[in-house]
């Protein structure tokens, strides 16, 4: 009696243990190989036939398809660059630069990857379609309210995420620092 | 209690086992895999246009939808692909997936460096029966390795403005993914 109550208990665990990390490492995203940089974070290995078993799952359980090493790389901002999450009643402002890249795109999604509809049907900006300043330098305001400028309206969702992916960029799988890589600062005010 | 927590141990390394297993197993179980929710409208070894995905409707999550693009969904049983893909003014990629959605490989317009990016796709078996003095003499035949007899080509055309969505979807109704038996080139 005791051996059948005892190993009962541990199939319990054991259930619990593994599908509930599973279901954490895939909700949570713990891919290997990730690049960080400021509130960008990127997994060029997901791209390539290295892909490790983590995000393997997690693609086939998403449905996504990752953009292939050599077509570009996809940064992931979840986050403002005080680790806040991104609220879409707040005004989030994008500036500075982006890594050598041939074009580059930047897109508002909710948190499980789908495009958040509003009224001006603007969902991303390219690289071409932004106003920059004389030195090249650009700034996008994601925020609820109209703006003048790079405006990206955000629809006054609780949370998204914005997705920079850099098009036949030399930025990689060799990829480690800020100084091959210099990400735009992702500063969130709330009001 | 010594007992017990040796149950517990046991339950926690049994747990870790299955953890394991579940993600290994996971990616051959998803039924809304991308090659799952392409099925529908991409038929197999032709070009299909994919819908630009909008907030009320998209094939798969995590589409740029600064682009236009195309799917074959291919199947090398019956011999190699040929693949063509006209080149769109901005910017043209071609992704490879397997069956369980890895990107094996990826090529773009200026790698390929031409006006149409032109290659063949074929199983390590059927690029190892290809005569060998044809191996040689087309050098500049770009042929690429399936490691899946069933996967994916994405072709995928940069719309730098909205405007030039049409232009980059012209650019790909052009393109063209064809099985071509390896005994008929002989």
């Amino acid at each position: 009696m005791r051996l059948l109550l005892g190993s009962l208990f541990a199939l319990a665990i054991a259930a619990m243990v593994g599908l509930g990390a599973t279901w954490l490492a895939l909700t949570r995203g713990t891919a290997f190989g990730a690049v960080a940089i400021g509130a960008w974070t990127a997994w060029p290995k997901s791209g390539t036939r290295d892909v490790d078993p983590y995000a393997r799952a997690a693609i086939a359980r998403s449905g996504e398809l990752p953009v292939g090493s050599g077509d570009g790389v996809a940064f992931v901002a979840r986050t403002d660059d005080d680790a806040r999450p991104l609220d879409g009643r707040c005004d989030v402002r994008i500036s500075g630069i982006t890594p050598q890249a041939r074009f580059w795109t930047l897109t508002l999604y909710d948190p499980q990857g789908h495009l958040i509809g509003n009224a001006i049907e603007r969902q991303g900006f390219t690289s071409q379609e932004i106003v920059r300043n004389a030195d090249g330098s650009f700034e996008i305001v994601v925020a609820p309210r109209t703006r003048a400028g790079n405006w990206l309206p955000t629809s006054g969702v609780d949370s998204y995420m914005l997705v920079l992916r850099l098009y036949d960029s030399p930025v990689g799988v060799a990829t480690r620092a800020a100084r091959e890589a210099p990400m735009p600062s992702v500063v969130q005010s709330c009001s | 209690m010594i007992r017990w927590l040796l149950w517990l141990l046991a339950g926690a390394l049994l747990g870790g086992i299955v953890h394991l297993v579940a993600v290994l197993i996971l990616p051959r179980t998803a039924t809304q895999d991308a090659y799952s929710r392409l099925s529908p409208i991409a038929p197999v070894n032709a070009v299909a246009a994919l819908p630009q995905p909008t907030a009320q409707s998209e094939v798969m999550p995590f589409m740029d939808p600064a682009f236009a693009s195309a799917v074959c969904r291919y199947d090398l049983d019956s011999g190699p692909i040929k693949l063509t893909v006209p080149i769109s003014p901005a910017y043209t990629s071609v992704s490879f997936y397997t069956r369980r959605g890895v990107a094996y490989y990826a090529i773009n317009d200026r790698s390929a460096g031409r006006r149409q990016i032109e290659l063949q796709l074929m199983t390590a078996a059927q690029r190892a029966d290809l005569p060998e003095e044809e191996d040689v003499t087309a050098a500049d035949r770009l042929i690429v390795e399936s490691p899946s007899a069933t996967g994916l080509i994405v072709m995928r055309a940069l719309a730098p403005e909205p405007g030039l969505m049409p232009v980059a979807q012209a650019a790909l109704s052009r393109a063209t993914c064809k099985s071509e038996p390896l005994a008929a080139e002989r």
